[in-house]
């Protein structure tokens, strides 16, 4: 008899390895909302360009269960060349950039420069009435920093997604 | 001169022909035979190519989702892919369902759709639809050839996704101005595949788990489906001799039918929502299954949690998404089905552990008691006028059909006429049975049929119908005519959508909402309408003459067999109900629950 299913979910990074195609990644967006699959996060851009390969990461959320079909799922699409569960495979890295517009002035606007500099976000634009950080980090440590800047003005977020890679000699 | 001179430099340029004619060329390299197809304004030049050709057969369908099916019995009832070819827009869209039935059911088709030129894609053009997005989730892969350079290769490719690994339906989207243009033309590619590479040798390891489960197995059960089927004849003979060497009962899915001989003692018969009353059972208190080429649908586990809660199952799948997605699997083994079935079969021979002989010996007896039970007992008047019971149609025409000794090839529409057929008719070989599992699609029978003939010119080849489903596609008739094909189709009519009836009186408090068919065709001279021969049988003593009549027929014919309007499909999982709470039919009187228990405890 099989073990006892776990049906606590987790999250997992996956990292996928396709031939940059015309539709591909449809295809991967299609798979995850046609099976009802989670996306929390999704990147992609080209990696390989003698090769033409691109590289997907998607950040998901399931069953121990969804998340081997997920994969199982991805690998089957045709342009995929690999599929890597950095969640499972050893220890990772993963990042995230986000660009935080922040509108205030006086004190509040002396906070979100001090408090800036404590995450070691950069500022990339400045006005009288407005600063743009660049922030590169966890997922977490965004999120700490966007919660911060809530009441000191937080105007607008754009985050790109996670970028992740296996720590080590390991590659895809 | 400038010609000739680019013609030495560059020995491909001297190659180039049409978009359609290197399209043609390619499918001919891939051996295509047939295609079924229907024109229109963006595939106009494939069709000139097409009439200045005469190696490729084209069979002009009714209706693109029945150039779809066609392909589909082809393919099914030869091991070879299909091949179909429909204009943009809506010859597309409407190929659709056809494609999402081949995928279902794991169906080997390459689709050639027109599309409208490249500079008027996405300006919502006349006959323009997103076909690429359209059939992204109804098909295994799908091409947009952009670039007349990259045609041939497409084709080839296409071909080669279409039949490895699980096999399925693909997709070409041919904008017209890439059929006109010049093309250079490359042949069948030899360098592996780029990305897709299914494994088809299982890992030896998991070979060797497998077969010490088995030998250890006191109650246990082979489950097989349509993976067999598609490994080819030799995996259905592999799975044959794993059987009788291990003389374990089996039991196979509605898309496996034919895999196993099933007259064969050791074949339970089919299991699942309609499944027999002993190969439910067995499924439910087995202790060991070896799941070949088979995928855990729903129609087949019933309640998932209550499915066969005590055994180790082994799950062999060329298709890795396959394993654990419905049920937790302990020994999974990813290969093609043939090549497993070797292998098992070898290191049965090689592992010197005896197996459980004298408990299997146990668990037939077991076997035996619920084959008393003869699930699929019905009674037939044999007054004369007296009303027919639809089971015992398809068992004549089984029977009959055996007499001519002919080779019988059927195909079925979707519903209770189906079940019956899965039930009654029996098959010992394999693509013999084609019918529309996975998608459940009501129409899908006549042209399927009609593909099966084309591939099988001498056979008999007969659609089992109900005068539903068959009004789907009932526009192929009009095919059959032009091309001389003496399909039988053979109409369970009991003027009900007899499956959705049956539904609503077990489980609608019997409010037959929409389920009567009122003002049906008839039947007979619709048949004669459309140049075939039509017949009817209205009574039990009519019904074997009718039978003959039909089968000797060289022409298409429709047989409108008049059954008992109230008669349900029996045994019968419930949806969300467990193996063991299946109902048997009304000469039954009790629900298997009431016996399983004890029954296991015997073995």
């Amino acid at each position: 008899m099989a073990a006892p299913i776990d049906s606590s979910n987790r999250s997992a990074t996956i990292s996928v390895l396709v031939e940059n195609e015309a539709g591909v990644l449809a295809r991967v967006i299609g798979l995850f909302s046609g099976r009802g699959y989670n996306i929390d996060s999704l990147t992609v851009a080209p990696v390989e360009d003698e090769r033409g390969r691109s590289r997907i990461n998607i950040v998901t959320s399931g069953t121990e269960m969804v998340i081997e079909q997920i994969k199982a799922q991805l690998d089957r699409l045709v342009p995929v060349h690999r599929v890597a569960d950095l969640t499972r495979e050893g220890p990772h890295i993963a990042r995230e950039m986000a660009l935080i517009k922040v509108c205030s002035t006086g004190n509040d606007r002396a906070e979100a420069l001090r408090l800036a500099d404590a995450f070691r976000a950069r500022v990339v634009d400045a006005t009288i009435g407005s600063f743009v950080f660049e922030m590169t980090g966890s997922t977490d440590k965004l999120d700490a920093f966007v919660d911060l800047m809530r009441p000191l003005g937080l105007a607008e977020v754009s985050r790109t997604g996670v970028a992740a890679i296996a720590r080590g000699t390991r590659v895809i | 001169m400038s010609q000739t001179l680019a013609a030495t430099r560059n020995p491909a340029a001297a190659d180039m022909q049409s978009g359609a004619e290197v399209l043609l060329r390619a499918l001919k390299d891939q051996g295509v035979e047939v295609i079924f197809g229907y024109p229109g304004g963006s595939v106009l030049p494939i069709y000139d190519a097409i009439f200045k050709q005469d190696t490729i057969r084209h069979i002009l369908v009714r209706h693109e989702q029945a150039a779809v099916h066609a392909a589909e019995g082809y393919a099914r009832s030869t091991g070879r892919t299909g091949v179909v070819l429909v204009t943009s827009g809506p010859g597309a869209t409407n190929a659709v369902t056809g494609l999402l039935d081949a995928l279902m059911d794991s169906i080997p088709l390459v689709c050639l759709t027109g599309q409208v030129p490249t500079h008027l894609i996405g300006n919502d053009a006349f006959q323009e639809a997103d076909t690429t997005g359209i059939t992204r989730p109804a098909t295994k892969h799908n091409y947009l050839v952009k670039k007349s350079e990259d045609l041939a290769r497409v084709v080839h490719e296409a071909f080669y996704v279409a039949r490895s690994g699980r096999p399925g339906p693909v997709v070409i989207d041919l904008p017209k101005d890439i059929l006109i243009a010049k093309a250079p033309y490359q042949g069948v590619p030899e360098a592996p595949h780029r990305s897709y590479r299914p494994v088809t040798h299982p890992d030896p390891a998991q070979i060797v788990r497998a077969v010490a489960a088995m030998k250890q197995a006191k109650r246990p059960v082979v489950y097989f489906g349509g993976g067999v089927i598609n490994a080819g004849v030799a995996a259905s003979d592999a799975l044959t001799r794993l059987v009788r060497k291990t003389g374990f009962p089996c039991t196979g899915t509605l898309m496996g039918l034919g895999a196993y001989p099933s007259n064969d003692p050791q074949f339970l018969g089919m299991l699942g929502m309609h499944g027999t009353y002993e190969a439910n059972l067995v499924m439910h208190g087995c202790d060991v299954m070896l799941n070949v080429g088979a995928r855990f649908d729903d129609r087949v586990t019933g309640r998932i949690n209550a499915f066969s809660p005590d055994s180790t199952k082994i799950h062999v799948d060329i298709d890795p998404s396959s394993i654990n997605k419905n049920v937790r699997v302990d020994i999974p083994i990813i290969g093609d089905a043939g090549v497993v079935l070797e292998a098992l079969l070898a290191a049965w021979d090689a592992d010197p552990t005896p197996s459980e002989s004298q408990a299997v010996a146990g668990w037939w007896r077991q076997i035996a008691e619920w084959r008393g039970v003869d699930c699929l007992k019905f009674t037939q008047t044999r007054d004369r006028g007296g009303i027919i019971k639809p089971q015992y149609a398809i068992q004549r025409l089984y029977e009959l059909t055996r007499e001519t000794g002919r080779e019988t090839l059927i195909s079925t529409e979707v519903g209770q006429h189906q079940m019956w057929a899965a039930q009654y008719f029996k098959f010992d070989k394999p693509n013999q049975w084609m019918t529309s599992g996975g998608l459940g699609t009501m129409g899908y029978g006549l042209p399927a049929a009609m593909g099966v003939q084309i591939a099988h010119p001498d056979a008999l080849v007969i659609d089992i119908a109900g005068e539903a489903s068959i009004l789907m596609n009932i526009q192929e008739m009009a095919t059959l005519a032009q091309y001389r094909l003496p399909v039988k189709v053979f109409i369970l009519n009991n003027q009900y959508m007899g499956m959705v009836r049956q539904w609503q009186e077990l489980l609608h408090g019997g409010r037959y909402s929409e389920s009567y068919s009122e003002a049906l065709p008839d039947f007979v001279r619709l048949a004669e309408a459309f140049h075939g021969v039509g017949m009817r049988a209205e009574s039990v003593d009519q019904l074997d003459d009718v039978i003959r009549e039909m089968i000797a027929c060289p022409k298409a014919v429709i047989a409108d067999i008049c059954v008992d309007q109230k008669e349900n499909v029996y045994p019968m999982i419930p949806s969300g109900a467990a193996h063991n709470e299946m109902i048997l039919g009304a000469g039954h009187g009790r629900h298997a629950a009431e016996i399983t228990d004890e029954g296991l405890v015997l073995v």
